[in-house]
């Protein structure tokens, strides 16, 4: 099956910028902490999928953008386990993961 | 020969006044004024051996002539324009060295009796040993700047020196006078430095004052206000010799620095520093004998009139040691005078020889007279006259230097007085009859005031005392017979072979067409002072009372520091100060606080930004984002 042949790049393109722009959003309008986590692991995942796509229909035989899709896993992990451990932090505190609850640092 | 040495005659004050600065408590008041004592007379043959080596073996065909002993450049703005730091002797350097470090030593032996038990005797000598590094840093200096530095630490020690009572407000007062004004006329003298040497490229003395140099040979004939600059210099520099050697209208510090010990009273404000503005001319002297005459003759006028001035208000005064303050105005003025009607060179520079040989006999003899008054104080526990009399009696060795310090300001021979004095009145009548017979009447009212002093204290009627007066202590007595030994013998250095305005001996000879007269107005002023003080009498009350008006106004100083205390508070308060200061308050902080006060009202508007609420924070930042995005794909 030649998959460049049956399904081209912008259906990709589609689906990536579709992926994000739902992660932004879970990240805008929701108020919990942990669904606002799962938004940007959405739109980290978008990004993954524009790299693999970019490089698989452009530059077949190269491996860059495969490599940089794990980098984002990697950091991604990292990210989320430093996300939680804020999120259980915040929680102790403030006893609530409602982000409006938590405005101490302002003006 | 080599005289590096002498850097030690400048740097051992320096180290003593460090010591006994640092240590001052922890030293035993003897300890640290037998040390200062000690130090000093080191110091002492010091400079006389410097002067014995100079004055037998410095003569050359050409006269005497200036040695750098020691030499190290400080700042250097140009080639020529450098500031260093270093030791000059001349004869004129040389004289003054022998002057100070005789004059200090005295004071310090003296001192060891008359301080006796005071609280801070450790700082008293702490601040004697500043004061004599400082002066002798002045008179060696190089260049004008050296001089500037050390001028002013010569201030700073005398405001400390008069105010070494400060627990007495009138000492504190007297000492925050003397320094505001002579630091007024040294503003005076650092313009004074600033344009001299911009337009004649140099600090130094020695290229300054050389024939060739161009302070002398073209002096800058830029004209300001119808003078030429290089007047316009040495009248500023002047001024800051008028403000330190208290020359009229500078002179109003003087008679209230007497608030500090009598010793310091006797070093600083009579034989040393008030005398530095002499010196300051006199190390100047060819460029104001040569470049700038009429300088001089403001010099002249300015000598004659402080003389006149100062002798009529010593007439009565009670404070005795104000009646001295007033004579040392009046004997400085006689300097100032004899150097302003002196000329360059030869016998024309007979003034200039008078007016340091007066310099150096009144050093001994106004340090004796003040010496005196203090031994005087010392018994009597009062500055009065009027509680003084009879003590001729009770303290014989005070009595008889006394005395012979009197005769020799009244300028009796053969004393040393009679000679100086003889010299300033020769160059005044060669040069001004006019200003020659106004010093030959100050020489009359000299003698009168003197002895008016001289008979209220040992003649006249004895009050009665609290306890019997006695005689000083060995300690203070010593000083006083060798200054007056110093006092009759000074007037037969052969002063015209040794310090003259350019180096080289001339011949001279007293003028007994002036010696006469001049001795005998000395002698009628005496006369006048026995018929009216030698016995207690009501004569004076009578003449004053006669004279009630007149009396007032000299009794007061011709209301001269009314007068400044109007000008400053009523007129500078008022009319300068008082408005700069509201422009300060109102204008400049005014500024200052709109931009202040702008910037808390501007973040006072737009902190509310700053809500913690993070989802408007990404909404802002990807409403940001976006928006550039769109700028950079359509509007590029």
């Amino acid at each position: 099956m030649n998959l460049q042949a049956e399904i081209p790049l912008h259906y990709m393109i589609v689906l990536s910028t579709l992926l994000f722009f739902i992660g932004l959003v879970g990240v805008l309008i929701r108020r919990n902490l942990i669904t606002m986590l799962m938004g940007i692991e959405l739109m980290l995942n978008a990004v993954n999928i524009n790299f693999v796509a970019f490089n698989h229909y452009l530059y077949p035989h190269r491996f860059e953008g495969h490599f940089f899709a794990l980098i984002v896993m990697a950091i991604a992990a990292a990210e989320a386990a430093i996300a939680i451990a804020l999120i259980i932090n915040i929680y102790r505190k403030f006893s609530t993961v409602n982000v409006d609850d938590v405005d101490e640092l302002k003006y | 020969m080599d005289y590096s040495f002498t850097l030690l005659i400048v740097l051992l004050p320096l180290a003593g006044f460090v010591l006994l600065g640092l240590f001052h408590d922890r030293l035993k008041p003897m300890v640290a004024g037998t040390l200062g004592t000690l130090n000093l007379l080191v110091i002492t043959l010091f400079s006389y051996y410097t002067a014995f080596h100079y004055f037998t073996q410095g003569n050359s065909e050409s006269g005497y002539t200036a040695i750098k002993a020691f030499n190290l450049l400080w700042l250097s703005f140009t080639e020529s324009l450098q500031i260093q730091l270093g030791i000059l002797l001349d004869p004129l350097s040389v004289m003054m060295l022998v002057v100070i470090t005789t004059v200090s030593l005295m004071v310090h032996i003296y001192s060891l009796g008359y301080m006796k038990g005071e609280k801070g005797f450790q700082r008293y000598y702490a601040f004697l040993s500043l004061f004599t590094f400082s002066m002798l840093g002045l008179v060696v200096a190089t260049n004008i700047f050296q001089m500037y530095i050390f001028w002013e630490l010569v201030g700073v020690s005398s405001y400390l020196l008069i105010g070494f009572y400060y627990e007495r407000p009138s000492a504190v007062a007297a000492s925050k006078k003397a320094f505001i004004v002579t630091r007024f006329a040294d503003l005076g003298f650092l313009l004074g430095i600033l344009l001299l040497s911009f337009y004649t490229n140099t600090f130094d003395f020695t290229t300054l004052t050389s024939m060739d140099g161009v302070a002398i040979s073209s002096p800058p004939a830029a004209l300001f206000l119808g003078m030429s600059v290089t007047t316009w210099a040495m009248l500023l520099i002047f001024m800051g010799g008028a403000g330190k050697s208290a020359m009229f209208p500078l002179h109003i510090w003087l008679p209230d620095a007497m608030e500090g010990p009598t010793p310091v009273s006797a070093l600083i404000h009579a034989a040393t520093m008030v005398v530095a503005g002499v010196y300051l001319v006199a190390r100047l002297f060819p460029v104001y004998a040569l470049s700038s005459p009429d300088s001089l003759e403001v010099i002249a006028y300015v000598g004659s009139f402080t003389s006149l001035f100062a002798a009529i208000i010593a007439c009565t005064q009670l404070d005795i040691k104000r009646v001295l303050a007033f004579s040392t105005l009046s004997q400085i003025g006689y300097m100032m005078v004899a150097l302003g009607v002196s000329g360059y060179g030869g016998e024309e520079g007979l003034g200039y020889m008078a007016a340091l040989f007066h310099l150096f006999t009144h050093a001994f003899f106004k340090a004796l007279l003040f010496l005196g008054a203090g031994s005087v104080i010392h018994a009597v526990h009062s500055n009065l006259m009027t509680d003084m009399g009879g003590l001729r009696k009770f303290m014989p060795i005070t009595h008889i230097t006394f005395l012979i310090a009197c005769l020799t300001i009244a300028g009796i021979p053969p004393l040393s007085g009679f000679f100086s004095k003889d010299e300033i009145l020769v160059a005044a009548y060669e040069h001004n009859k006019i200003i020659f017979v106004v010093q030959w009447l100050v020489a009359g009212i000299t003698a009168f005031y003197m002895f008016r002093l001289y008979f209220n204290i040992f003649w006249n009627r004895t009050p009665h005392f609290h306890h019997t007066p006695h005689e000083s202590p060995a300690l203070m007595t010593f000083p006083l017979i060798f200054l007056a030994i110093a006092s009759v013998l000074a007037g037969f250095v052969p002063f015209h072979a040794l310090v003259t305005s350019d180096g080289k001996a001339f011949h001279t000879e007293l003028h007994w067409m002036i010696a006469i007269p001049s001795v005998l107005i000395a002698v009628v002023g005496i006369g006048v002072a026995a018929w009216f003080y030698l016995k207690q009498n009501i004569l004076p009350e009578k003449v004053t009372h006669g004279v009630k008006g007149m009396y007032t106004l000299v009794y007061h100083k011709f209301y001269i520091d009314e007068l400044y205390l109007f000008l400053t508070h009523k007129v500078i308060f008022n009319f300068i100060s008082r408005p700069v200061a509201w422009f300060d308050r109102h204008i400049v902080d005014g500024t200052m606080n709109l931009i202040g006060d702008t910037t808390v009202y501007g973040s006072n508007l737009i902190k509310k930004m700053q809500s913690g609420h993070m989802q408007w924070y990404i909404w802002f930042f990807t409403s940001g984002v976006l928006l550039l995005a769109f700028l950079l794909l359509y509007l590029n």
